[in-house]
């Protein structure tokens, strides 16, 4: 009973931190690139930019139920299955959700990439 | 990329197992925090090691923000990835901990990941109606 609330705290952390991503990534879009808004406007502009995006405050709401996703996940289930588990799977929901939400192009060198570094992600927390 | 950019993505790489790092020392020192005693927890920040930790990763999440707003998320999660393999080498040399055969495969596989994006370009425009939006957005013009 307990793998199965640790599973199921493993997909509300993958799902969490993936839209959280998703989000702050789209965020950031709209703001744009923070270096050339900070070197013509200042950083009080760059801050008032994040604060105004809403999907910003969406990603960080996000972030938020993935960090105590986790935490519950450790609680029910072994950091050895938790962590590796909810990190490399993220890597992979990231692709994908990336393609679809942000009509990034995720071509084979990427998605290669990805599953490169879920897999060694999972191996090193054996 | 620029140099900058470079610098940034490095900072994502760096600050966050530094600071998670400092995290560590400093917790340690703190000892156990109990779900009756939060308020231990309030003073655990406190710790010096545990505030420059906190420093750090406020740091890395700036750093992170900054990387997403030129680069594509899927480029920008595998490259910096590199972090995880930092906190193995911090690890291994200065906590003397030992690296099993899996984990050395586990940091070649990340290497190899982060080589793999690493040599790709960090914005790809949206596929959608061939138009390059993500581009656009990154190289908007500041709005009044």
């Amino acid at each position: 009973m307990k793998n199965g609330y640790a599973w199921t705290a493993i997909c509300l952390n993958v799902l969490a931190s993936t839209a959280g991503n998703v989000w702050l990534s789209h965020a950031m879009k709209k703001v744009g690139d923070v270096g050339e808004l900070w070197k013509q406007h200042g950083l009080r502009k760059v801050i008032g930019r994040i604060l105004t995006t809403p999907t910003f405050f969406l990603g960080m709401l996000a972030m938020a139920v993935a960090f105590y996703s986790l935490l519950f996940g450790l609680a029910w289930g072994t950091l050895s299955l938790v962590v590796p588990a909810a990190a490399s799977l993220t890597f992979v929901a990231n692709a994908f959700a990336a393609r679809l939400f942000l009509h990034e192009r995720v071509g084979r060198r990427r998605m290669l990439a990805a599953l490169l570094v879920a897999g060694g992600v999972a191996l090193m927390a054996i | 990329m620029t140099f900058r950019k470079y610098l940034v993505l490095a900072g994502v790489t760096v600050l966050s197992p530094v600071g998670d790092a400092l995290l560590n020392l400093g917790m340690k020192q703190v000892g156990t925090v109990s779900l009756h005693g939060l308020s231990s927890l309030i003073l655990a920040t406190m710790n010096p090691w545990v505030a420059c930790g906190i420093l750090f990763l406020i740091a890395y999440f700036s750093s992170y923000m900054a990387a997403l707003s030129w680069a594509d998320l899927t480029y920008v999660l595998p490259a910096t990835s590199l972090g995880y393999v930092l906190v193995a080498l911090i690890a291994w040399i200065g906590f003397h901990e030992a690296i099993s055969p899996t984990r050395w495969l586990g940091i070649a596989l990340i290497t190899a990941g982060v080589g793999f994006v690493a040599a790709g370009p960090s914005l790809t425009p949206a596929h959608e109606q061939g138009k390059p939006a993500a581009r656009e957005a990154v190289s908007q013009e500041v709005r009044p």
